[in-house]
């Protein structure tokens, strides 16, 4: 969805009668960044209305039913919740920028160092997913397009709609259900990792997080795979190459596919979005030590400066992606 | 395109009426039979409840048997009955979040498209802001401030939806803006709402018949991974979702406590995209691909 707004700049820009292409796409690119830069304030604001300036809370939800007045108090103060709004949301934002989180308030370490391990795992798990669901993607939607309309493409589309509607919950317990407990007991059905442990070091329990993952991403991304191609094998150069009597495997591999591939590349950016918020879920039931189980974990001991953290990561992560999947798209149009 | 007389319509002639045709494909009917079904399930389930959902009345996980038909749960609970009132709540609140939703961002489609100018940029920026927060993390982040509260709940899913749904609404009512009718309605200064419910409206039904297919979808995995984290339904309460993560520790003993609660909520949300799919098709196929 994301796409749609690159239509906009990419129509400005291409009736200038032959610019240098840099130039042509500085524009968008740097209004791009600018704008970019003022929703990630929007969601720096966002993240901190919803929670320190919720009014009064904090320390209640911090110290349970249980807590004195003198506590909340002291809280308060040793929060800076006492101060006015917008010097506490500039310390705020000036010490996320310079990368101080604060201390959690579970356990007293920092918590950039607490997250660092986190992140490392979850970027660890999107990154082998990905390099998973590309080319995947890729196979799967070329078969489904060669094969339009018949047996596999039909099969394909079906599996596909139920995959798309299932909550990644549900494809998660069933697959443990079959290969984690109940079905084929070959793997373990948690993704506990030992601290200090590299992912990799474990592959047998990344196998399950993994292969839903890219069962939910190469769903998503093999259909725009497969509408790319069919525009792709409609058109007239195609047409002609078939005519020509050009081999099939010729004519999909030399002339199809690249241009097949430019519409999907800003898909895949946008689908590594989704996979962080996906990952919540995923980490969550499989017990995998991510930044998504991290925020369950933090929601659940109400570790206020460990929810900031994660949630504005996550956010601006998202973002970047969507971001980038909006420049790729531009630079699609212009090409 | 709802208003033109049949004889304008081509040699096939689809039936005129948006809701006959799009009933007309299998995939279509066969998404809405899948969600009454669960609907209904849902909301006849608690009244058929043999023992009480929240009473603990046997060893945790026990199996079948002494009047359970499918065993006990993680706590000694009935697993029947926790079914069977798992869903109500899901029902009402993906139905009270999706109508929520959809009427909060067709509204502000419309009116963008409508009005133009600066509203629409800013109305869409506003949009475009809250598009780059991932739902389920700004539910979360709510969430965790305000406590699971099922009216928060609802408004945070539907809130969720909303930006999508403005786009897509603001994108269907443009076209439309220029049509004759649309101008002569402006021309002779009929109120502004008048123009939108009754001349507008009407000519994007079909879009919006698809998209409520797909929030409704959305807005139920949202509410039951939200349940499933534990910031949905809370306990001792049966929910669907949350059942799923009640019993996955004792999916090797159990599996079904696990696994039937899961099916439900994927036969839910699959009839809703097949549904939506299908309409999809057949609108497409009797408008021609108008986006």
């Amino acid at each position: 969805m994301a796409i749609e707004t690159t239509t906009d700049n990419a129509v400005k820009a291409a009736p200038t009668p032959k610019p240098s292409r840099r130039a042509t796409l500085a524009w968008p690119i740097a209004r791009r960044a600018l704008t970019g830069l003022v929703t990630l304030w929007c969601i720096s604001v966002i993240v901190f209305v919803a929670t320190q300036a919720m009014p009064g809370d904090v320390a209640h939800i911090i110290l349970g039913p249980g807590g004195t007045a003198d506590q909340v108090a002291q809280l308060n103060k040793n929060l800076g919740l006492d101060q006015p709004l917008v010097s506490q949301y500039w310390d705020w934002l000036t010490s996320v920028l310079t990368g101080d989180m604060g201390n959690s308030l579970v356990s007293g370490q920092p918590v950039s160092e607490l997250l660092s391990e986190r992140i490392f795992n979850s970027a660890t798990l999107t990154v082998m997913a990905m390099v998973l669901i590309l080319p995947l993607s890729l196979l799967v939607g070329l078969l489904a397009a060669v094969f339009r309309d018949r047996f596999l493409d039909r099969t394909y589309l079906g599996t596909s709609l139920i995959v798309t509607a299932t909550p990644d919950f549900v494809l998660g317990s069933l697959v443990i259900a079959l290969f984690g407990t109940v079905v084929f007991k070959v793997l373990p059905p948690v993704s506990l990792l030992p601290p200090g442990d590299e992912p990799w070091q474990h592959p047998r329990q990344l196998v399950m997080p993994l292969a839903v993952m890219t069962l939910v991403g190469v769903t998503y991304l093999s259909r725009l795979v497969r509408v790319s191609f069919i525009d792709v094998l409609e058109s007239e150069y195609v047409q002609l190459a078939i005519i020509k009597g050009l081999s099939m495997r010729r004519i999909l591999f030399r002339h199809a596919l690249p241009n097949a591939l430019a519409p999907s590349i800003p898909a895949a950016s946008i689908m590594a979005a989704y996979t962080i918020a996906g990952s919540v879920v995923i980490e969550y039931l499989f017990a995998y030590p991510g930044i998504g189980s991290a925020l369950v974990d933090a929601v659940a001991g109400h570790d206020l400066p460990m929810i900031q953290a994660i949630i504005m990561l996550m956010a601006a992560a998202f973002f970047c992606f969507n971001q980038l999947a909006d420049v790729l798209g531009t630079l699609n149009k212009s090409r | 395109m709802i208003r033109t007389r049949p004889t304008e319509q081509g040699d096939q002639a689809p039936p005129s009426n948006l809701t006959r045709r799009v009933l007309t494909s299998r995939q279509t009917r066969l998404g809405l039979i899948m969600l009454m079904a669960m609907i209904l399930f849902a909301v006849i389930g608690p009244f058929l409840t043999p023992h009480s959902p929240t009473a603990i009345i046997a060893k945790p996980y026990a199996s079948p048997g002494d009047g359970l038909l499918l065993g006990a749960d993680s706590l000694g609970r009935d697993i029947v009955s926790r079914i069977l009132s798992g869903g109500i709540n899901l029902t009402w609140m993906g139905l009270a979040a999706t109508a929520l939703g959809v009427t909060l961002g067709t509204t502000i489609g419309l009116v963008a498209a409508f009005a133009g100018g600066i509203v629409e940029t800013l109305l869409m920026r506003v949009v475009d802001v809250l598009l780059t927060f991932p739902t389920i993390i700004m539910a979360i982040l709510f969430i965790s401030m305000v406590g699971p509260s099922r009216p928060i709940l609802v408004i945070l899913v539907a809130i969720g939806l909303t930006p999508g749904m403005a786009r897509v609404m603001r994108g269907a009512a443009r076209p439309v803006m220029r049509r004759e009718h649309v101008m002569w309605a402006r021309t002779i200064g009929l109120p502004s709402r008048h123009i939108l419910m009754r001349e507008v409206l009407p000519s994007v039904t079909s879009p919006l018949m698809v998209e409520i297919g797909l929030r409704l979808m959305w807005s139920v995995v949202g509410l039951a991974s939200l349940s499933f984290l534990g910031f949905g339904v809370q306990p001792p309460a049966s929910d669907w979702g949350l059942m799923v993560s009640e019993n996955k520790d004792g999916l090797a003993i159990q599996p079904l406590a696990v696994l039937i609660p899961a099916a439900c909520v994927a036969l839910f949300t699959i009839g809703g995209n097949l549904f939506a799919e299908g309409a999809a098709r057949v609108i497409a196929r009797t408008e021609g691909t108008r986006k």
